[in-house]
């Protein structure tokens, strides 16, 4: 490990992770709206207000499209531009480059977004937009990597951290998840047909779905925690050798694994198999890295009471070990007979989605902001009350996910003394409705939790504007 | 060409799979914990995010 003080007159470009940090927090606190607004949707239907641009099946990808996409890919645009320069103590290769990747991803998030709204769908899920987005996200996505990796290649280290290792890797693994899922013969400006058909086609759609949540929203978020979780707790990873066998195995293992959201269908049996075999193998790499990040604060974890960055991460990891374990659980065959189709998934993926990656973001956005504009957080207590807020609203989400979910599971299966369903469909939804209630409340803690938090780094951030303009004025005078 | 068509059978290619990925697992494991003196290397890395920590950095 080189130890010269190789970047005293180093200067980092912090204006592109500046940018998309800002992002982040915006495109968070309108996904999560979105999400709220449709899970009310779904409780009280009168709230489609009989407009078809308003409707679940048109805002459900605005949804997913804008927390995924908007507010998980700024961040990691954010965080991999932030971490790849300090830790290879090299400025960013390609200013231009950069920026483009800035102003390019975020026409991506909004020409998605106008178009499910206006109703154009590819009908592929995380992937829905229309083709000639599609290009647009291949062209951004082929800058991202040559910034990435030519910042890697002038870096003044001769070795690359680990975090690099997790961060490289998403951005490999979603070009190729990217391109071959979409993969299309175009009819007009809008529309297209898959070059798959049928059982092919579904695995391709899972290969590329199961992988985005493996790469995109869990390798990634990965590599924001092998460094965040040491700078906020001021000590090292606890092991870096198994931080290199959680990345070879979690690599290796998670590729295998789609067509678990397939099973009982009209795959072959052995690809199912296959799949529950390698997700299950998939706890161990998951839970060596849960462990890794959480001992990093072994001999300090007083920290958790005193420091409120530091209980989003390491709840963020506890969240993540949750449901690391569940989805190898659910992906069992007998287990997923009852949980398939039903809100268990939809919980399970909150459980990540919110407990795992935005918490984990959250963590990073505090710890972030104050150093990019170089001054305190505005108010730290109410850190806290984001914490509480977000906390609560994720355990009312899945709590509520879990009970609809097994329920609809067990009341789709139930027979009577005739061997005649015990329940009609309409009577499962009637069921749920309470659920579904409970389900929109811990939305609504969830995004008062992150408006609080748009509120605290705003005027964090104009504090920070602030003291360089009074420095500024200060020099000229 | 002939023997190419061992791989095409999933009896043949399921059990060399498992030899092959097995053995880069084990020579992984070897790589990161056989030797002390490597491995105190690879610890050493751990260190990198506070290299730059008390030095006059500048963004832009």
């Amino acid at each position: 490990m080189a130890t010269t003080n190789v970047v005293t007159n180093e200067q980092y470009n912090y204006d592109i992770v500046r940018k998309f940090t800002i992002m982040t927090l915006v495109w968070g606190a309108v996904g999560m709206l979105v999400g709220v607004y449709i899970a009310s949707e779904l409780a009280f239907p009168f709230l489609n207000l009989d407009t078809p641009y308003i409707t679940f099946g048109r805002l459900r990808p605005v949804h997913t499209g804008a927390v995924i996409f908007g507010f998980g890919g700024s961040a990691l645009f954010a965080t991999s531009y932030y971490v790849v320069q300090r830790t290879c103590q090299a400025r960013l290769f390609g200013d231009g480059l950069a920026n483009f990747t800035f102003w390019g991803w975020q026409a991506i998030i909004v020409l998605a977004a106008l178009g499910h709204v206006m109703g154009y769908s590819q009908g592929r899920e995380y992937a829905e937009m229309a083709w000639p987005v599609d290009v647009l996200i291949a062209v951004v996505w082929v800058a991202y990597a040559a910034v990435f990796i030519g910042t890697i290649m002038k870096r003044k280290q001769p070795h690359i951290y680990v975090a690099n290792w997790f961060y490289l890797a998403f951005i490999l693994a979603t070009a190729l998840l990217h391109i071959f899922n979409n993969l299309a013969i175009p009819y007009s400006l809008t529309g297209s047909y898959s070059l798959f058909s049928g059982a092919q086609d579904a695995m391709t759609q899972w290969w590329y779905g199961h992988n985005a949540v493996g790469f995109f929203l869990t390798a990634a978020f990965l590599g924001m925690m092998y460094y965040f979780v040491p700078k906020q707790a001021g000590r090292p990873v606890y092991s870096y050798r198994l931080s290199i066998i959680h990345f070879w195995a979690l690599i290796f293992l998670y590729m295998w694994a789609g067509s678990h959201h397939l099973h009982w269908t009209a795959i072959p049996d052995w690809t199912s198999t296959l799949a529950a075999t390698f997700s299950i193998m998939l706890l161990l790499p998951s839970w060596g890295g849960m462990i890794n990040g959480i001992m990093t604060l072994s001999g300090a974890w007083e920290k958790l009471r005193t420091d409120p960055i530091m209980r989003f991460l390491i709840v963020s990891l506890s969240f993540y070990g949750m449901s690391t374990f569940e989805g190898p659980m659910m992906s069992l065959k007998d287990v997923n007979a009852l949980s398939h189709y039903t809100d268990w998934t939809v919980g399970h993926v909150h459980s990540g989605a919110l407990g795992w990656v935005a918490m984990i973001t959250f963590g990073a956005m505090y710890h972030l902001v104050p150093r990019l504009w170089n001054t305190q957080i505005h108010n730290p207590k109410l850190i806290n009350v984001h914490f509480w807020l977000a906390t609560i609203g994720i355990l009312l989400y899945i709590v509520a996910m879990w009970i609809s979910g097994i329920m609809q599971g067990l009341m789709w299966r139930a027979f009577d003394d005739f061997g005649n369903l015990q329940y009609s469909f309409v009577e499962t939804v009637a069921a749920m409705f309470p659920f579904y209630v409970m389900r929109a409340l811990g939305g609504a803690f969830f995004l008062t939790g992150m408006v609080i938090m748009c509120y605290n780094m705003f005027r964090t951030i104009r504090k920070g504007n602030a003291n360089v303009a009074a420095s500024i004025a200060t020099a000229a005078a | 060409m002939e023997w190419l068509m061992w791989f095409t059978q999933f009896e043949n290619t399921k059990p060399l799979a498992l030899v092959i990925f097995f053995t880069v697992f084990c020579a992984v494991l070897f790589y990161v914990f056989g030797s002390r003196q490597r491995g105190a290397r690879l610890e050493s890395y751990k260190n990198m995010p506070f290299l730059d920590e008390h030095q006059d950095v500048k963004g832009n």
